[in-house]
């Protein structure tokens, strides 16, 4: 047989990845520590000027106690209630199928177009929420309903992936533990907990994690629906650093401030290979 | 029992529907009921937001614009990661599970973390307010997805299969093309519909590397909608419509497809 040469297979794939996602990478670090505008080509080292004044960057620590409460109230509700739609879901029955396909909607479409929709549902004038609600709450211009406002979107949003998701895995539970769970006159609530949680473990802190890195990253919900405001309430860290780079046009404090959400991305990812690894074995 | 399940299963098809149907009648609702509540349903349907949308605006321009980006990134970003993923999957590649564990680190990545240094790249190359910016962008950031969803499909050809067709006098690369991609056809319509699905939603790219219509795409459409005094929700809702159309396809029509490339990742390991 002629040789195999794995190596021209994966040049192509390592020289993009190379050249346009760990390169990028690597060099947010380097402009974290420069003073410069995106479009001039000036640029001055300053070492760790930046992230000294990241510290003592009130809005930076807003921010990101905003990314932290959206992250861990959106993946709670997206993780139980997706856990209930699988249990709702995982049996046949007729038009399965079909409510597959709906329930994926939410999750198919632009996030952007999701927020412009919420946006409007959400309208103190002439919102349907507020109609329906027979309420009169300005849901997005008050700084205690905005982040909700942003946290429910989101659950509408994920909770069918995570739902999918949980549905393929009680798919894998063998039939046989629940024939014998029967057989020993096992009601619903003890083979839920003896049976199918035990083993629904290891998947849901896949998912736990994996939806908490995608909602650490969150910008696009937030950036349309509220844009950060009112007051901040809502400016995640990604908001921010957007803000830092393309409107204050600071490409090196707000590679910065950027860096700090690679950071956490980088620690929970390390998190979310080990998990899959143990997952795997 | 079953009154309750099937009560939780009306529910949940309500709570995902709902607000489309709010958007679908916004879409058609004349401008002056659609700052009156009630009633919910409009007098009568109005195509007047639909009309406006495309004369109006370079909506046209945008959707192509979306198409030209979406198609192209995942024609290569299946090219470039099935190769790859071929690799992975069956050749002796050294390293190989930890290779796939790079690959997922950077599928996590977050946009915001690399869009400065991406942005002054592009800006060097020329190529800023370019599709081929997203192009590149985009058939990068989808790789990891490629690589990892079709090493999977591709370890499920049985490796009899692939060594038969090398005893037989293929190349790998004969092999690979004329054997384990046909095999896996499958496989490869699932990943092409996710990463097509990625390519046709991401913002903050799109978002920072184009500014003018001629290379923006829909999510930047639909967010930065130009109202003069007041937001023209009946065209936002009804260029909502149109863009949410093709997914709404896809979804019904590829449902089964893409809810396996959903969870071959994540649950199979």
């Amino acid at each position: 047989m002629t040789r195999e040469h794995p190596g021209l297979f994966l040049a192509p794939a390592a020289v993009t990845l190379g050249a346009v996602a760990l390169f990028p990478a690597l060099a947010v670090l380097w402009l974290s520590l420069e003073e410069r505008s995106p479009l001039l080509a000036a640029a001055r080292f300053v070492g760790f000027d930046n992230y000294t004044r990241l510290i003592a960057d009130a809005r930076f620590w807003n921010a990101l106690a905003n990314t932290v409460y959206f992250s861990a109230v959106s993946v709670a509700l997206e993780v139980l209630l997706g856990l209930l739609v699988a249990l709702l879901l995982a049996r046949a029955f007729r038009g399965r199928a079909l409510l597959y396909s709906i329930i994926l909607l939410p999750w198919a479409i632009p996030t952007v177009v999701s927020a412009r929709l919420w946006e409007w549902l959400y309208n103190a004038d002439y919102g349907v929420l507020n109609y329906l609600l027979g309420t009169h709450v300005n849901w997005l211009g008050s700084p205690g309903w905005a982040l909700h406002a942003a946290i429910l979107m989101d659950v509408w949003k994920a909770t069918p992936f995570v739902a999918l998701l949980l549905i393929a895995g009680l798919q894998t539970i063998p039939r046989e533990l629940y024939q014998a769970a029967a057989l020993d006159g096992a009601g619903a609530w003890t083979t839920f907990r003896r049976i199918t949680l035990p083993l629904l473990v290891p998947l849901l802190l896949v998912v736990l994690v994996f939806r908490t890195i995608d909602a650490f990253r969150v910008f696009d919900a937030i950036y349309v629906l509220t844009g950060g405001g009112p007051a901040n309430s809502t400016e995640t860290v990604s908001i921010y650093a957007y803000k830092v780079l393309f409107q204050a046009l600071e490409f090196g404090y707000g590679s910065a401030v950027a860096v700090s959400v690679l950071a956490v991305v980088a620690l929970l990812t390390a998190v979310y290979a080990r998990l899959l690894r143990g997952s795997m074995t | 029992m079953k009154l309750v399940r099937g009560m939780g299963l009306i529910l949940v098809a309500v709570w995902s529907l709902a607000p489309f149907a709010w958007l679908l009648i916004t879409s058609v609702k004349p401008t002056p009921e659609l700052t009156q509540l009630p009633p919910l349903l409009p007098s009568a349907a109005t195509g007047a937001h639909y009309l406006a949308v495309f004369t109006g605006h370079p909506f046209l321009r945008i959707i192509a614009n979306s198409a030209v980006v979406a198609a192209a990134s995942t024609l290569l970003a299946l090219a470039i990661g099935a190769t790859a993923a071929f690799a992975l999957a069956r050749l002796r590649v050294r390293h190989a599970p930890l290779i796939l564990v790079a690959v997922l680190a950077v599928s996590m990545f977050p946009p915001i973390a690399t869009v400065s240094p991406l942005f002054l790249a592009i800006n060097a190359v020329g190529l800023r307010d370019t599709l081929m910016a997203l192009i590149v962008t985009y058939t990068t950031f989808a790789l990891p997805l490629a690589i990892w969803l079709l090493t999977n499909f591709f370890r499920q050809v049985p490796v009899e299969i692939y060594l038969a067709a090398r005893v037989d006098g293929c190349s790998a690369f004969q092999a690979f093309t004329r054997v384990i991609l046909p095999l896996s056809a499958p496989g490869l319509i699932a990943a092409a519909l996710l990463v097509f699905i990625f390519c046709w939603n991401e913002f903050l790219y799109a978002l920072s590397f184009t500014s003018s219509p001629a290379a923006r795409t829909i999510p930047v459409g639909i967010a930065l909608f130009p109202g003069l005094h007041v937001v023209p929700w009946g065209e936002i809702a009804a260029a909502s419509i149109v863009v949410t159309l093709p997914l709404v396809v896809l979804a019904f029509a590829f449902q089964r497809r893409i809810i396996e490339g959903l969870t071959a990742g994540a649950v199979k390991g």
